[in-house]
């Protein structure tokens, strides 16, 4: 009684609606990596010398690394020489000073994104600083954010801006030295945004990051820091697509969180990088280190991330919990169709007393994806009381694919409490089978029965972004059941 | 007045791969009628509820199968559902996550459209499906929880039963709702079911015992044997099939 597994595979392809390409005359370095393309990167953004010394550290300590090869997916070798690291739309005499001076095509095209950099229309309410290849295009809602304190700008204006606060935080999550593409970001890291909430401010409205990568072989290797001083809340979303091409691109961002006393951080991500096509060829390669340190007491940082785009997705959204009474949560729904693979997961490491963290995966693979759910729960010597709660669970969609779970778990006390439950289900021909019965159309079933078993993780998305995503997840599995 | 034929099946032959089930498998079914299908376990009743509703696996050798005429067999099970047949599921199946209210929605929505009627808004849908669940005298919980997760098997086959009263089909397939459910949950299904009958559609009740019919009362009853049917009656067939046993009546044909 099963469903044909040829009508199946007949139907497995995807549209990918984000893969125009704007046509903007942008100026890009030649391909190549060394201390002189750093230099230039760094003069181009008047950085200051300490930070150009950063970046040389960490190019140097990167020369001496090696690629890992422990993950979960396969591609072949990345040649770090024919990348070019820097690319932005030529500028137009001054860089613009405000929104109005930014080049029309660009708002054009956030426009058919849906992503309106004029403060109104649907996202009104939502701030958001749109990063084009290696810059910030523009920034919205910025003096209203800043007569309650709280900075929001791209990470370029914060470096000149605010240099004490960069220099304090930058790399004290994760230190050039974290690992291969951390180091690598930390050398060549272009743009991103910045955000800090001052002490007990709790930021009105969502902030939001758009990343487009736009021009060919270019590499977009983008830095967040965000910082919630004592008793601040903020909640921020990032989103991400890409033109369709041939050729693989490489994303290495680095995120920072820093959560100090009762502050507490909601990051969301959905990400929808160009994936490739069905046989795999093209597609982003997402290798990204994003992290977040609870440093105060009972400090909250909650990851949230729907990954439906990539063709390969690699990161590890983690939290450090050092505060006593910190915590950590990480939701998670990423799905792999035709050829994409995604190694994803989480880290968290309790070291204060009492931190708690919860950990819930939804991993979908159809097609010929191969999905691993990666976890890491760390629970040390000085964290009595800790607990942790891990739910992963798989789903699979056809025959081909895969699912694959790795968990680690260390419990380094007697007093720390760690649950984990796992799941691996088929979705059900009789579950198909009963909504057709009801008059539901396959299609229609088969995204009924994947956002059910992702619900738990859109509810913690913000409101207007939980319908988006489900959108998403339906177009991303459009076609994977005859 | 000649009655309205809703389901005409005629000498059908099906099975699995190697393995014939049915074996020349005749039934007219009219408006306003209900039909109850009797059988040992294995018979073949279950396996024409599924050919019905058109769940893929099974092929289908000789014979036909007429739906308000037309060829129930060419058409896709959605289809099906959305010109009126519902199958009351023996085993319901469990959908995590999603809301039973918002499923029922979606399912009444594909049928009203594709009679060219208009969708029900979330206010109306509501208020329609209040009204079922007061008349069936169902708990309003229901509603809120993900469809059958988590349901005991009366649950379950009260569940089904309240979607037939909100899809309202015009030939109900029920197989084996009887099953594992206790005598109160029985007289809850059954009664459900006798206020859902109405003269334009139809009902084919599949049961192995006879208790069902003592709550759902049947207009014909029929004995099903290796893949047909052996005999066919009035209700009174059904005490006699309780009293003699089914040996007796299949060896007498």
């Amino acid at each position: 009684m099963s469903t044909d597994t040829e009508t199946i595979e007949s139907l497995v392809k995807q549209e990918y609606k984000y893969g125009f390409v704007t046509d903007v005359e942008s100026e890009s370095t030649p391909p190549g990596l060394s201390e002189d393309t750093i230099r230039h990167i760094s003069a181009k953004k008047k950085e200051p010398a300490w930070l150009t010394d950063w970046r040389i550290k960490s190019f140097r300590y990167w020369q001496t690394m090696k690629e890992p090869t422990w993950q979960f997916v396969k591609y072949p070798k990345i040649d770090f020489q024919a990348i070019s690291y820097f690319s932005q739309p030529k500028p137009k005499g001054d860089a613009p000073k405000s929104l109005d001076e930014v080049d029309p095509k660009l708002l054009e095209m956030y426009e058919k994104l849906g992503i309106p950099l004029r403060e109104r229309g649907r996202l009104a309410g939502v701030a958001v600083d749109a990063i084009f290849d290696s810059v910030s295009v523009g920034t919205t809602y910025r003096e209203e954010l800043a007569k309650k304190g709280i900075i929001f700008c791209s990470f370029s204006e914060a470096v000149l801006e605010h240099p004490e606060l960069v220099k304090k935080y930058l790399g004290s999550v994760v230190p050039y030295t974290d690992n291969y593409y951390a180091a690598l970001n930390s050398a060549v890291f272009t743009d991103g945004s910045f955000c800090y909430i001052p002490k007990g401010v709790r930021c009105p409205m969502e902030l939001s990051t758009y990343f487009r990568i736009n021009a060919a072989k270019s590499g977009q290797f983008e830095r967040t820091l965000i910082i919630a001083d004592e008793g601040a809340s903020v909640s921020y979303l990032e989103g991400c697509t890409a033109p369709m091409r041939d050729e693989n691109q490489l994303h290495a961002a680095v995120v920072e969180l820093v959560a100090l006393d009762n502050a507490k951080i909601k990051y969301s991500t959905v990400q929808n990088w160009y994936p490739g096509d069905e046989n795999g060829v093209g597609g982003i390669y997402n290798f990204v280190t994003k992290r977040g340190l609870c440093k105060g007491k009972n400090a909250h940082i909650t990851w949230t991330q729907v990954e439906t785009g990539s063709a390969i997705t690699w990161k590890y959204p983690s939290c450090i919990l050092l505060g006593e009474g910190s915590k950590g949560e990480f939701y998670s729904v990423a799905v792999v169709n035709n050829m994409q693979q995604a190694d994803t997961g989480t880290k968290m490491i309790h070291i204060g007393k009492n931190t708690k963290s919860t950990i819930i995966s939804k991993g979908i693979s159809a097609g010929k994806g191969q999905n691993s759910y990666r976890g890491l729960v760390e629970i040390r010597k000085s964290a009595g009381g800790a607990r942790n709660f891990s739910q992963c669970d798989s789903m699979l969609i056809g025959n081909k694919c895969g699912a694959h779970t790795f968990p680690y778990i260390e419990v380094k006390n007697t007093t720390s409490r760690v649950e984990h439950e796992a799941t691996t289900s088929k979705i059900g021909e009789d579950q198909i089978f009963y909504c057709n019965q009801r008059g539901i159309e396959t299609q229609d079933a088969v995204n009924m029965i994947v956002n059910g078993f992702c619900k738990e993780v859109f509810k913690e998305l913000p409101m207007e972004f939980a319908v988006e995503a489900q959108k998403l997840l339906g177009v991303s599995l459009e076609g994977s059941v005859g | 007045m000649s009655k309205q034929p809703i389901l005409e099946i005629n000498n059908l032959h099906a099975g699995v791969e190697n393995k014939k089930i049915l074996k020349g498998f005749s039934l007219t079914i009219n408006a306003g009628e209900v039909h109850a299908l009797m059988g040992l376990n294995g018979s073949g009743k279950s396996t024409l509820a599924a050919i019905l509703a058109g769940r893929e696996g099974y092929d289908v050798t000789e014979g036909t199968v007429k739906y308000l005429g037309e060829d129930l067999l060419e058409l896709d099970p959605e289809e099906r559902a959305r010109k009126g047949v519902f199958l009351a599921f023996q085993y319901p199946v469990e959908i995590p996550g999603v809301n039973s209210t918002y499923f029922l929605k979606a399912a009444l929505n594909e049928i009203r459209k594709s009679k060219g009627e208009q969708e029900l808004d979330a206010i109306e849908f509501l208020n329609l499906v209040k009204d079922k669940i007061k008349l069936l005298e169902l708990n309003e919980d229901l509603l809120k929880r993900s469809v059958n997760e988590g349901f005991s098997g009366g649950e379950k086959k009260r569940a089904e039963i309240f979607q037939m009263a909100v899809l309202e089909p015009k030939l109900a397939i029920l197989d084996e709702t009887d099953s594992g459910l206790d005598i109160d949950a029985l007289k809850v299904v059954s009664s459900g079911v006798n206020k859902l009958k109405r003269p334009d559609s139809a009902q084919l009740v599949i049961t192995h015992y006879q208790r069902l019919l003592n709550y759902i009362i049947p207009d014909f009853v029929h004995v099903m044997a290796d893949g047909r049917i052996v005999k066919s009656g009035g209700k009174e067939l059904a005490l006699e099939l309780e009293a003699k046993g089914y040996e007796a009546i299949v060896k007498a044909q």
